[in-house]
């Protein structure tokens, strides 16, 4: 039967199904497929904290929204237009997600009375016509996969596992995607198991040859490739971006890399793919708990080495003495916090930027550290490497602010050359002529670093208060006052030292949207779709969140209304107005979720 | 290129003439109260330290919070006042990524078995190659006398006027339990064994824990004069040497046997025992090293002083280079382009 082939721009797919159906799994390798067809993409993996929760529960169900188009995607789409739902729980999760009229591919066995009592489904939703403003598609996908199988002799557990396949076939037919690449993903990850090699393969194809058989799908689609910048592409994570990052700024400053960090979701991957470097000679080191995490790296930093440490909001809360150490040491360190919802133990696997006053004012007494943020997946790469800059030219802890939506998002990426990076020059103390361990750089303020080993330069340094220049103890009140305000504007002057903002759209006009950290893609969206309505309205993106850049305040005195939307209760509005005295418009949401676009538009209409 | 590297590679590895004591005296006043046992401690270290030959350039002795963590401003070498607890984390940061550096951590019962109990217990089950000397005086010196997690049951302080009702720590068996692979303890008012037992542990390759006997004159004057005074040391002390009996006294007279796995004192004056009935001390032996910290708790028996275990196992932060070392013989050095560019990746015209 010949099927019509209908084009379209952009389309959002979410994959649900129990934590243990492979759900993240099926959307990774659609997004890697997709990433090389050429479409811009924006990734949203949605799972529990639980690694393996109660089969077919709702807390239990794990999810997957990826948003690929031939234009330029800026987030991981408002709601989906496809829902591959494994089992009834994931159907009610998330068909709030769904846009009227949109498609759901529901896998019929999974709708059993066992799973639809779990998901507190009277009824089978499939049947009571419950779905009618909706186009539902029921495949027998687990009865399916097990007739593929019947002739391998693999396990029911085994031959269940091979599910998602049959579902990813599906979709790859209808988004008229090759399998190649994942048939030689499979491959390779299970060469060890040639069974299960040839068992996926089997079910993917013949998911995607159900959907060309079938008579149940009228249409597939086409989505042409995005007009993306000439370059070499790839998909990345956050968490990937800001390892590599790291190792850039590692390969050229010179400094082997040190990892001091104790396992947090969702930071552990950056110290996943670290401690798989080692040829780098990155030394990862999983301490004994967070505090252990930064204080390891503080001592790699006075030994001569590039130290990092990773964590989550709680962390970033337990390192917060060292981190004024680290302050008062005026050592090189960059800390990466993964946000995630609080407080407390609060949403582990959830985002939220609700952790910008923490790192920003979050110590004992006056303890400035810069503190940067990454607006894209693959921004944690430059922002990583530009955290790196900052410390070492500075002598300071930085914070890189990073979130769980960007951490674990993907996105292409035009592969930088290696040439391109800016050099990261690194200068040790070496004559002991004269030397003192707090003779300041006239024009950065950074003092000198002075590593064990270097003859001649030994000297103490630690947490009480230095005297100037000497570095020696000092309880001197005028002593003290200067010290405070010297490290004040230490961190102060590194405005002078960084490219001046610039607005998306008129620099002069009626509202101005500013946002920082993971928010970027929804306020771009928003912001573009109401400019092409003509309304007056631009966007400022604040990279830099401490300290701001030297022209944030002319920028923001040009606009009539300023609005803020953020993924807290209002931390950067609370800045903007201290520091520039503004009325600032709040926008806010804090439910472990990125803001959609449509949600700032309306904001955006309410204000204009 | 690898800065450090290139910056130290021609640092000496040997110091250019034998330094003497003198030559680990920093330009600081020594500020720790006097007849502070801590002053002894510091004496003994510096004229150990020549004996060791190594540039002091390469020696950074790094501290936590309290009297003991003074330690690194009084000697001239590279030294590290941390935050309250955190010295054995930080140096062992430093050691692993510093191995060619001698890394020392002076603590004291608050600061390495209270706040940084964590850190101690794990540095130790690592082996980091870290020389930790545990000033023990059994009380908050610094905050002005609390008790400690070292103080005895009962204990009448500022913060326990009815007495402590915690039950202490025996730093020993903190130690042993953690699987240090050098454990020890030693006396301030006794320089020669204290001289002994820190040459040892400088010599050890691996985490070496000492417990230092000392006397904190003013907020817990005497605590040790039992085990520290010329008139009461020889008759409830015994000293250890690898491969002896285990006799003490001033006599001479007296022996420690085991019966199972219970010591006791026994009298080789009395015609029922000789020398040959007595524990002979193995510091390899990891059962008899339980034991020997063990008599502390037992009021009968006199305490252990010396190298109470000694063995090797391997060094968290040789195990770590000799990964990287590995990676690079497999994989070849670290190539940047080649990570940015490896696995997929697609051509935008």
């Amino acid at each position: 039967m010949a099927k019509t082939l209908k084009h379209l721009d952009d389309v959002t797919i979410r994959f649900a199904g129990d934590s243990g159906d492979g759900m993240q799994l099926t959307g990774m390798q659609f997004t890697s497929t997709t990433a090389l067809l050429g479409n811009d993409l924006s990734t949203l993996p949605d799972y529990p904290a639980e690694i393996r929760a109660p089969a077919g529960t709702l807390f239990g169900v794990s999810g997957f929204q990826i948003h690929f188009g031939s234009t330029e995607i800026n987030t991981p789409g408002d709601s989906c237009d496809v829902l591959v739902a494994m089992n009834p729980a994931a159907l009610k999760v998330n068909l709030r997600s769904l846009r009227d009229g949109g498609i759901i591919i529901a896998n019929r066995d999974g709708f059993n009375d066992k799973n639809l009592k779990l998901a507190g489904y009277a009824e089978n939703p499939l049947d009571n016509g419950s779905l009618e403003k909706y186009q539902v598609h029921i495949v027998d996908i687990t009865k399916l996969t097990q007739n593929t199988l019947t002739d391998l002799g693999l396990s029911n557990k085994l031959v269940d596992r091979c599910k998602n396949f049959f579902a990813l076939g599906i979709m790859y037919w209808m988004y008229t995607r090759p399998m190649e690449p994942t048939i030689k993903w499979i491959a390779d990850k299970f060469k060890k198991t040639p069974e299960l090699v040839e068992a996926n393969t089997r079910v993917l194809k013949a998911g995607y040859a159900f959907g060309e058989t079938t008579e149940i799908f009228a249409a597939r689609y086409e989505v042409k490739p995005a007009a993306l910048a000439p370059g070499r592409y790839r998909s990345i994570t956050g968490n990937e971006a800001a390892a590599w990052g790291m190792i850039a700024a590692s390969v050229k400053s010179g400094l082997d890399l040190f990892l001091g960090s104790y396992p947090i979701t969702p930071a552990s991957d950056i110290l996943h793919e670290l401690s798989r470097h080692k040829n780098f000679r990155v030394k990862t080191f999983q301490a004994e708990d967070e505090i252990a995490g930064i204080t390891s790296a503080i001592g790699a930093a006075y030994g001569g080495s590039l130290a990092l440490t990773t964590t989550s909001g709680p962390g970033l809360a337990l390192k917060g003495e060292a981190l004024g150490l680290a302050v008062m040491l005026e050592l090189p360190l960059v800390l990466i916090d993964v946000q995630r919802g609080g407080p407390s133990t609060g949403l582990p696997t959830k985002t939220e930027q609700a952790d910008l006053l923490q790192a920003v004012y979050g110590r004992n007494s006056e303890a400035p550290i810069p503190v940067i943020a990454a607006c894209t997946p693959a921004d944690c790469f430059t922002t990583a490497y530009e955290a790196c800059r900052i410390a070492i030219k500075y002598m300071t802890p930085v914070i890189f602010l990073s979130d769980g939506y960007l951490a674990n998002g993907a996105e292409p990426w035009m592969i930088p050359s290696v040439a391109s990076l800016t050099d990261i020059p690194v200068t040790f103390a070496t004559n002991p002529e004269g030397f003192q361990p707090y003779q300041r750089d006239e024009a950065t303020l950074a003092r000198p670093w002075a590593i064990p080993g270097t003859p001649g330069l030994e000297h103490r340094i630690g947490g009480l208060e230095k005297e100037h220049i000497t570095g020696n103890v000092s309880y001197d009140p005028e002593n003290h006052e200067f010290m405070v305000r010297t490290r004040q504007a230490k961190i102060d002057g590194i405005a002078n030292d960084l490219p001046p903002a610039t607005v998306d759209g008129d620099s002069k006009g009626d509202l101005l949207v500013v946002g920082w950290g993971g928010t970027y893609g929804s306020i771009r969206s928003a912001v573009e779709a109401k400019r092409k309505e003509g309304k007056s309205v631009s966007h400022l993106h604040l990279k830099y969140v401490n300290p701001f850049q030297s022209n944030v305040g002319e920028i923001l005195y040009n606009f009539k209304q300023i609005l803020v939307p953020e993924i807290n209760l209002g931390q950067l509005s609370k800045m903007l107005r201290a520091k520039y005295l503004l009325p600032i418009v709040s926008q806010t949401k804090v439910q472990g979720l990125p803001f959609k676009s449509d949600e700032i538009e309306k904001k955006i209409d309410e204000l204009l | 290129m690898h800065l450090v590297e290139e910056l130290l590679k021609n640092s000496p590895a040997t110091p250019a003439q034998k330094y003497s004591a003198k030559d680990f005296q920093s330009d600081q006043d020594v500020r720790w109260c006097p007849g502070c046992g801590d002053y002894s401690i510091l004496a003994q270290v510096q004229r150990v330290m020549p004996d060791l030959n190594i540039p002091k350039h390469n020696m950074v002795f790094v501290s936590g919070i309290g009297c003991s963590s003074r330690f690194p401003y009084y000697m001239e070498s590279y030294g590290f006042h941390t935050i309250h607890g955190r010295a054995a984390a930080i140096a062992t940061g430093l050691k692993i990524a510093r191995p060619d550096l001698m890394v020392w951590v002076a603590t004291g019962d608050g600061d390495g078995l209270s706040i940084g109990g964590n850190h101690l217990i794990h540095i130790c089950r690592r082996n980091v190659d870290v020389k930790i000397l545990l000033f023990n005086n059994q009380i908050y010196g610094l905050t002005k006398g609390q008790y400690s997690p070292t103080s005895e049951f009962g204990k009448v302080t500022k913060s326990s006027p009815y007495g402590s009702v915690d039950h202490p720590f025996n730093p020993l068996l903190v130690a042993l339990g953690a699987e240090a692979s050098f454990v020890a303890r030693t006396l301030d008012r006794d320089p020669k064994n204290m001289q002994m037992v820190i040459k040892r542990a400088a010599e050890h390759k691996g985490t070496a824990f000492v417990e230092i006997y000392q006397n904190c004159n003013v907020f817990n004057d005497g605590a040790f004069f039992k085990w520290t005074e010329k008139d009461s040391k020889e008759e409830s002390v015994v000293f250890l040497e690898d491969g002896k009996p285990m006799i003490f006294g001033k006599e001479k007279d007296k022996g420690i046997r085991l019966e199972g796995f219970t010591p006791s004192v026994v009298s080789l004056t009395d015609g029922k025992h000789s020398a040959s009935d007595l524990i002979v001390h193995n510091e390899k032996d990891t059962m008899l090293s339980f034991i020997l910290a063990r008599m502390s708790s037992l009021p009968d028996l006199p305490r252990p002083v010396g190298v109470v275990y000694s063995v090797q196992r391997p060094l968290y932060e040789a195990e770590m280079s000799r990964q990287i070392q590995l990676a690079i013989q497999k994989q070849g050095e670290g190539n940047l382009e080649k990570l940015l560019n490896h696995g997929e990746t697609w051509e935008i015209r």
